[in-house]
């Protein structure tokens, strides 16, 4: 299977960020077959038939989402997820900086779907050029009459990986914290403002618009069945050619790997991290596994978000292990304390290995508090700091060994300091 | 202070809301563009604006790392660490371009040019490994490229004012 570039097609185009080369490669074609002539009703129906799945990560069936907004509330929302954090993740970037108008086509018809007068899109702080690019795509279409009565407002984020999480993002939106609130209810609900809410990426509503304009038999027939359409495979690590590649769901890891150039000179593959860094490394036994939702969930890992981080065989995965961990440490937002305490302590013990004094003890250890910690947490960010480290520590355990080996005493009962950082005594 | 043009500027994203506490982030950007970080005195001009407590300016501005309650240097550089980066030398850029300034990560150069910060992911890890200078995204960053991109740095304007 080659690369199949659809949300990708015009990404190389110098303008295409600019409304008449978009139009001229077909673009705001979706807006006026769709709008007003299917109905909103009948559009959702075919975002569900089509079998589009969220492409932030969870993978819900996007017009099943849609299909929750009640329908005896007028004031409803429409929010676009372009808070893109996840540690390896950057394929929304690249739709925002190089296709803006086609995300403003998209956003304009979820917000239609869903009988929205608002849409809001959330865009990461630190895009300051895809926030420009993205200002000056509404500013044109608006002026083009695309986006009829509907408010699109470019909303900045301010640096929180949490705020990636869809009820944290509500709150951030409204004003106040990156914290998760309790669901349900669910945003299609009572979501910004406690209105009904949808809430849908960057990448999920690009393609909305390549479904108007082939429609849903043509975007069944790509990918394999519940796994429709394509997905942008971010590849980055340590491959000779770091980036973006646009293949249909099920493509073999291999495949997506060999693309982006395979392993540099001399060096060979010794795992990766198939979705963003929230879940379990794939090693060499895997690279002819199918990328979609349900093998990699199978194999108890995720697609997530189809951000593929390679690591060769020089790779020290105590170091990538404590990397990441410091990662969810970080940007923990502390309303729970599994999870604030939780990341810190594995980031001291994982530290304590790494700097020659952890104990065989210490492994263990680790995987029980990320089975607490992801236990007991309140949204999704504990439970994904957990996999990436536990699953290297059961992968590569000689690994961590030979670092515990380096301890005079690696049996003794370990004494811990809580301190911050950590500081090797 | 706020100057009077930045209130009007805040004032004005209010009402592009449905409710204008949701202006608050983009509102403590446009405060934070005039100085490169926001004193109490700016929280609390802020907060008078919102009609609400300082506090909740601050329990804000201590959530999200893009907000500074000191003074940064005329230019920010954050430097990616996170593993796509590390993978790719990340550290021992780092590591350089502190030794270069003479500063830890987090801390301002003695001629208040440069604030170097160690960051999370930046979502640009095909350039790893890759740092963000001011709002300029510059990658795949070669060590020896440094002293350039310092120098080019210096030539653009500070990252507020």
């Amino acid at each position: 299977m080659a690369e199949k570039r659809i949300l990708m097609a015009h990404i190389n185009e110098p303008n295409q960020c600019e409304i008449d080369t978009y139009e001229r490669n077909g673009g705001y074609q979706a807006i006026k077959k769709a709008i007003p002539a299917i109905s909103p009703a009948d559009l959702t129906e075919m975002v569900k038939q089509s079998g589009l799945r969220g492409r932030g990560g969870a993978g819900f069936v996007t017009g099943m989402k849609w299909g929750f907004i009640p329908k005896n509330i007028a004031e409803r929302y429409l929010v676009c997820n372009a808070d893109e954090s996840e540690p390896g993740t950057f394929k929304d970037r690249l739709l925002i900086e190089k296709d803006p108008h086609q995300l403003i086509e998209g956003v304009t018809l979820a917000a239609y779907a869903i009988g929205a007068n608002y849409a809001f899109i959330y865009c990461r702080g630190e895009f300051y050029e895809g926030i420009a690019r993205l200002k000056h795509a509404v500013q044109q279409a608006k002026q083009r009459g695309y986006l009829g009565k509907l408010e699109i407002i470019v909303h900045p984020g301010a640096g929180a990986y949490i705020a990636g999480e869809e009820t944290a993002q509500l709150n951030s939106l409204e004003g106040y914290r990156a914290t998760p609130r309790l669901k349900p209810p669910f945003p299609a609900v009572a979501g910004l403002y406690g209105k009904p809410t949808i809430i849908n990426n960057v990448e999920t509503l690009c393609n909305v618009v390549h479904i108007v304009n082939h429609g849903v038999e043509w975007y069944q027939k790509i990918g394999i069945p519940k796994n429709t359409g394509t997905k942008i495979f971010q590849v980055s690590g340590q491959v000779q050619r770091p980036g973006c590649y646009e293949f249909a769901l099920g493509t073999p890891l291999r495949e997506v790997l060999e693309t982006a150039g395979w392993m540099l000179p001399g060096r060979s593959f010794k795992a990766c991290y198939p979705g963003g860094s929230s879940c379990a490394l794939l090693t060499a036994r895997d690279l002819d596994i199918s990328m979609d939702f349900e093998t990699l969930a199978a194999r108890k890992s995720a697609l997530g978000t189809a951000s593929i981080i390679v690591m060769d065989d020089s790779a020290d995965m105590v170091k990538v292990a404590t990397r990441l961990m410091e990662f969810y440490q970080n940007e923990s937002c502390g309303k729970c304390t599994p999870c604030r305490e939780g990341t810190r302590w594995i980031v001291q013990v994982l530290s304590r290995i790494e700097a020659g004094r952890g104990t065989y003890e210490d492994l263990r250890m680790i995987q029980q508090v990320c089975n607490q910690m992801a236990a007991n947490s309140f949204c999704p960010l504990a439970v994904g700091a957990a996999p990436p480290v536990v699953s290297a520590i059961l992968e590569f355990k000689g690994e961590f060994e030979a670092y515990i080996r380096k301890n005079p005493h690696p049996d003794r009962e370990p004494e811990m300091k809580i301190s911050y950082p950590y500081v090797a005594v | 202070m706020l100057t009077e043009e930045t209130k009007q500027a805040i004032l004005k994203l209010q009402k592009m809301y449905p409710q204008k506490r949701s202006a608050l982030i983009p509102a403590l950007h446009l405060a934070q563009s005039e100085k490169g970080y926001l004193p109490k005195e700016i929280q609390k001009d802020v907060a008078n604006l919102f009609d609400i407590d300082p506090n909740e300016v601050n329990s804000i501005v201590t959530f999200y790392d893009m907000f500074f309650e000191e003074p940064t240097g005329k230019h920010v550089i954050h430097v990616c660490k996170n593993v796509s980066c590390m993978l790719r030398g990340a550290d021992g850029l780092l590591s350089r371009l502190c030794s270069r300034l003479k500063v830890a990560p987090g801390e301002t150069t003695a001629d208040k040019e440069f604030t170097i910060i160690a960051s999370e992911c930046l979502a640009a890890c095909d350039k790893a490994p890759m740092m963000l200078v001011d709002e300029k995204v510059v990658g795949p960053v070669n060590e020896n490229d440094l002293d350039k991109i310092l120098e080019d740095a210096k030539k653009e304007a500070p990252h507020y004012g």
